[in-house]
């Protein structure tokens, strides 16, 4: 079981500023990263080309030791990527939205899955209601269940506790945690504090330095 | 999300992680399922926003009704220029539903996804390109004879009429989209949309309504027809991988 | 050939070599143009149908092939620019658009001027000039396309796709503007096409190309010199450069 991403002498420009310079990273199986630091100084950047998103940076990024460029397909299998924004479609209910992204996974489109991703969110009831008119910490809750529904290695989360209640972050904490144990890896930005656990990594952003704490 | 314990004591084996390594060459049949859950989608979205599928219908009667108002209800001086009005009006009303093509995927996030499922973009843009044709272009092209009459539009060139505008447009949605693809990260991209696509509209428009001119003339249309079928495979051949590249871009920025 | 491909990377090479080739271009732009104007305004034969006022091919017709050798150079650049991401192409490639879409102007400006002694009136839809709109409309896009992004990548790339997506349209407009006119228009004498030009006549219409074409590549030669000043300011070699020069 290899899970690898590294990132090596990465540097990202914007609005002729330096958000981070030379900067290393080496996340494997097994890891919860998160990724800390001020407003502004790159993290959301920083996820974005970890995840391929941002073509606009110098340096290397390597997947299973090989590469970005070549394996990227084969990243991008293995890749759950949760943005700022949950891609939840207002006019649709949380099933249909499910459904699309079970597509978009390669999935079959099996309604059951959809249910028990639901379920596993606390939306149980809340399936068929247009996702519009739901509470903003409830459409990021239906984005969070694509975690249960479409199951990846790696997960790339960008503040997944934008709007969730306690209760809920609690439960996401303890999700992430055994995501970790179970093999996978978490690289996560966030303004909450993560509970202390061994599988936890720090990387800090700001001021053109960075550095990783364990 | 209570049933994290349970979770994780009853199917780890199902969720085992770490070794669910997916190479490349493993069958999904994602490509089909991808592409049809994206059409259905993108219609269902449509279908239930009903107001934004009738606007442009609304502004092409709109449009053709300023033309005899503007320049003469003499039916003899509209019959000539009916099929250049018509596709002219038509035109302009796809145009305007490009710039929502794009755009509510890119606010709610879920353009961000689209770029990063292992499926081909170009095939995935090319969806939600036919829903626009489908729920635009098609409408806009079985409406054109109704307006047609009002217009004075000589018989016999009708069902061309129709015909070459559900023929054309579904250029005018694979060309526009790539200019919708480019300018939807821009604030106010609506009108460089506009700008950038209406130059490369000029082809399928000249060969459009040639193809009505021509069965008013009662010389064949057929010529005009092939052409805007050539032109509708080489856009159907080449704007999928622009409007992929155009989306990537717009992302970055 | 790689090398020079690798050598092209460096702006700062190429701002150095630009620097030892841009008199010459500058030398070839003022005598081509002198010679071209004056043989052609001046001494060239007077056409016998047209009398004097043909003699405006002689800005027209340069200014004509200008406009759209440099779109397409626009766009290769831009390829070369997505493909092997040398930022010298684009930025070559940013400079050329402004003075394309000026030479498209001169041409429909001159084709205008023709047109008064021509058929009476200062525009007229023929299949040239109304090509020539077209192409002005496209130069238009791609340059506020490139003003429009915050991000200069992002701006670079989106021109580039753009033009490339211009490139392969300009064909297939000239082409349907062609039909379309034909089909319009009884065959009257047109603005081109001049069959059987005696020599007297196209070579300082020649010599006019040319000097055009060189004047274009000294124009774009200094401004992607300080466009690259521009972008590398953080450079040690631009501040070297700026520094000694004080």
């Amino acid at each position: 079981m290899t899970l690898r991403l590294q990132a090596r002498g990465l540097a990202c420009e914007r609005d002729d500023r330096w958000l981070f310079e030379d900067l290393d990273l080496d996340i494997r199986g097994g890891e919860i990263v998160r990724v800390e630091g001020p407003n502004g100084s790159g993290k959301t950047t920083l996820l974005k080309i970890l995840s391929g998103q941002l073509a606009d940076y110098h340096g290397e990024l390597f997947w299973n030791d090989r590469p970005m460029r070549q394996a990227r397909q084969a990243f991008l299998e293995n890749l759950l990527y949760l943005g700022h924004a949950p891609g939840v479609k207002a006019a649709l209910t949380p099933l249909e939205n499910l459904a699309w992204y079970q597509a978009l996974a390669g999935e079959a489109v099996h309604e059951a899955p959809r249910l028990a991703a639901l379920e596993s969110v606390g939306l149980a009831g809340f399936e068929d209601v247009p996702a519009g008119q739901l509470s903003a910490g409830q459409q990021r809750r239906v984005a969070l269940a694509r975690l249960e529904l479409t199951p990846r290695p790696l997960w790339v989360l960008d503040e997944p506790f934008t709007a969730i209640d306690r209760h809920g972050v609690a439960a996401l904490e303890e999700r992430l945690v055994v995501h970790a144990r179970s093999g996978g890896c978490v690289l996560v930005t966030t303004h909450h504090e993560l509970k202390a656990s061994e599988e936890l990594r720090h990387v800090r952003l700001g001021r053109g330095g960075q550095d990783a704490e364990r | 999300m209570p049933s994290a314990d349970t979770r994780m004591n009853g199917s780890d084996s199902k969720r085992d992680n770490g070794d669910r390594q997916v190479t490349a060459g493993e069958p999904r049949g994602g490509l089909t399922v991808a592409v049809w859950a994206t059409l259905k989608r993108d219609l269902t979205l449509l279908m239930r926003r009903r107001s934004e599928v009738l606007n442009p219908l609304v502004f092409f009667a709109l449009v053709i009704t300023l033309f005899p108002i503007g320049i003469s209800p003499d039916p003899e001086l509209l019959a000539t220029i009916a099929p250049g009005l018509l596709w002219v009006a038509a035109l302009l009303a796809a145009l305007l539903s490009l710039d929502s093509l794009f755009r509510g995927d890119y606010e709610d996030g879920s353009l961000e996804q689209l770029l990063l499922t292992p499926q081909p973009l170009p095939m995935l843009g090319l969806a939600k390109v036919a829903v626009h044709w489908l729920l635009t272009g098609l409408p806009l092209a079985l409406m054109a004879p109704v307006l047609g009459i009002m217009l004075a539009l000589p018989a016999g060139s009708y069902l061309i009429l129709a015909f070459s505008l559900a023929l054309g447009t579904a250029s005018l949605s694979l060309i526009g989209a790539i200019g919708a693809a480019l300018t939807v990260g821009l604030s106010r991209g609506g009108v460089l949309l506009s700008l950038l696509v209406l130059p490369l509209y000029i082809p399928v428009l000249i060969f459009g309504a040639g193809a009505v001119q021509a069965a008013i003339m009662g010389d064949g249309a057929a010529a005009h027809l092939a052409i805007l079928g050539a032109l509708l495979a080489l856009s159907l051949m080449l704007a999928p991988w622009a409007i992929a590249a155009s989306l990537r871009i717009s992302i970055n920025g | 050939m790689w090398a020079f491909i690798n050598k092209l990377r460096s702006p700062k090479w190429f701002y150095a070599i630009s620097e030892r080739l841009l008199p010459w271009f500058w030398v070839a732009a003022a005598a081509l143009i002198l010679v071209g104007s004056v043989w052609g305004l001046a001494f060239a034969p007077a056409d016998y149908q047209q009398g004097n006022s043909f003699r405006i091919i002689y800005v027209h017709v340069p200014a004509a092939f200008l406009a759209q050798s440099i779109f397409v150079s626009m766009a290769v650049c831009g390829l070369v620019y997505m493909v092997w991401k040398i930022k010298v192409a684009d930025m070559v490639a940013a400079m050329m658009a402004p003075l394309g879409a000026a030479m498209t102007f001169i041409s429909l400006f001159s084709g205008a001027v023709w047109g008064v002694p021509t058929w009476g009136t200062w525009w007229m839809w023929d299949a040239r000039l109304t090509s020539m709109l077209i192409l002005f409309f496209l130069y238009l896009g791609v340059i506020a396309l490139r003003g429009a992004f915050a991000s200069r990548d992002s701006a670079s790339r989106a021109a580039s796709v753009l033009a490339m997506v211009g490139v392969i349209n300009i064909p297939i407009i000239k082409y349907s503007v062609d039909w379309w006119y034909t089909l319009h228009q009884p065959a009257t004498f047109t603005v081109t096409g001049r069959v059987g030009m005696p020599m007297e006549m196209w070579v300082p219409l020649l010599i006019m190309v040319l000097g055009f074409y060189s004047f274009f590549i000294a124009v774009t030669l200094m401004r992607t010199r300080s466009e690259i000043l521009r972008r590398e300011s953080n450079k040690r070699w631009v501040r070297d450069l700026a520094g000694g020069e004080r």
